[in-house]
């Protein structure tokens, strides 16, 4: 259970948003909606505990983020603009770095698996820095494939991706919710879900 | 333990598939070691005088070249962001990025210093405990240049912002480093100024990357 209180964000001089609070139960997903620089992204920093709220809570479980620090950060797993893998290992590694640094450990069959999904097959032991900005981005939406912490934030998670890398991602998101996961996301594009429970928070500029 | 191993195995890694970073570091210490015998002339009790401070100032500078990639290219692929998000401390990371720096820096560095000293007529016992002495100073270099480049991470101009940071720094290590090769070359023992260094070194790997991750999460925000 995820919840927030009374949030407020200001970025510079602008106060983005205010008063803000959402409730977020098992097998529920948040779509955040609103325009370009509504904060979108600082709110889901937020909730990643990246970014201090000017005032307001988040709680997980009940009690604040900031106190369960480690423990929280153990539930989550967070997808930002940037995709975290480095150019200079192959899908293979960074997605064994990913999981190393998550703290968990994956082995090798395991991420392979993972990228035969996104279909990176064949593109496994390919240093990174050879991929397109679709296949990057895969490469990065691979490591959810073998995530089973419960909450997922993603920022802008269809960016760059094909029509049929989309539905996969959309399915995928769906199954991590039917089976009593929680999603926050963001996306400018008309995405449906018709099999979960969807709510939606819009931003306003 | 094993989040703190597998961050310096893949930073290694990752520095050995860009090889050019560390043999341009490398160049860098060879080439300012080498042009002070060219400048000042062939004189062996000069050069033997100078040899101590000359390669540990180009030691330091060699260093301070490597630091600012120390964060910067995990901080624009967002590699850093998942650091901080891990379930281990921030702090345990960069100690295992600081150790990595320290391999791939620090300890190149110690091992081509006794080559160049030769430049500088030294003795084989000034020469070894040289080496000694940057073996054992440069772990504090890495730890102390990783709240600098903590510090400067995502400002424009950064690099010349770090220098000015780091560099002060840095003088207790030049003065207890230089100062062990001095007091051989004066025929006395170096032990104190090595055991000093040494407590550099362990205060800096120690606390140093635990105030850089504060710097780190602040610049993240």
């Amino acid at each position: 259970m995820l919840e927030a209180d009374n949030l407020e964000c200001t970025r510079g001089e602008q106060r983005l948003f205010q008063g803000l609070e959402f409730r977020l139960g098992a097998g529920e997903l948040l779509f955040l909606k609103g325009e370009n620089g509504a904060g979108k992204t600082s709110l889901l920093r937020m909730i990643c505990g990246l970014l201090p709220p000017g005032a307001g809570e988040i709680r997980w479980q009940g009690e604040n983020i900031h106190h369960l620090a480690g423990d929280y950060r153990a539930a989550f797993c967070y997808l930002g603009h940037a995709n975290a893998i480095k150019e200079e290992l192959t899908p293979l590694e960074n997605l064994r770095c990913a999981a190393a640094l998550a703290g968990t450990s994956l082995p090798e069959s395991l991420a392979f698996d993972a990228l035969a999904q996104v279909g990176l097959a064949d593109r496994a032991d390919l240093a990174c820095r050879y991929l397109s900005q679709g296949q990057k981005r895969r490469v990065a939406l691979a490591r959810l494939v073998c995530d089973n912490r419960a909450l997922w934030v993603l920022d802008e998670p269809f960016v760059a991706l094909d029509a049929r890398a989309v539905a996969w991602l959309r399915d995928l998101i769906g199954a991590h919710v039917a089976a009593g996961g929680l999603t926050v996301m963001t996306t400018h594009q008309p995405v449906d879900m018709p099999s979960v429970q969807t709510r939606e928070l819009r931003l306003a500029a | 333990m094993r989040a703190l191993l597998h961050v310096i195995v893949r930073d290694l890694r990752l520095a050995l598939r860009r090889p050019a970073d560390i043999v341009s570091t490398l160049f860098f210490f060879v080439i300012v070691a080498s042009l002070f015998p060219l400048g000042v002339g062939p004189d062996p009790a000069l050069l033997r005088q100078l040899a101590p401070g000359v390669l540990w100032v180009g030691a330091l500078l060699a260093t301070m070249l490597s630091l600012p990639r120390l964060f910067a290219d995990d901080f624009r692929d967002g590699t850093l962001e998942q650091m901080a998000l891990s379930p281990n401390p921030l702090g345990l990371a960069v100690l295992g990025k600081v150790v990595a720096h320290w391999l791939y820096s620090g300890l190149p560095l110690a091992v081509l210093a006794p080559v160049l000293g030769l430049q500088f007529d030294l003795s084989t016992g000034a020469l070894g405990v040289l080496t000694f002495s940057i073996l054992l100073g440069t772990p504090a270099l890495s730890g102390i240049g990783a709240i600098g480049a903590g510090l400067t991470l995502g400002l424009r101009g950064g690099g010349v912002l770090l220098s000015l940071l780091v560099l002060p720094l840095y003088i207790p290590v030049l003065i207890f480093g230089a100062g062990a090769v001095d007091a051989v070359a004066g025929g006395l023992e170096p032990q104190t100024h090595l055991a000093l260094l040494t407590a550099l070194s362990v205060g800096g790997v120690a606390f140093a990357p635990w105030i850089a991750a504060l710097a780190l999460k602040l610049a993240l925000e």
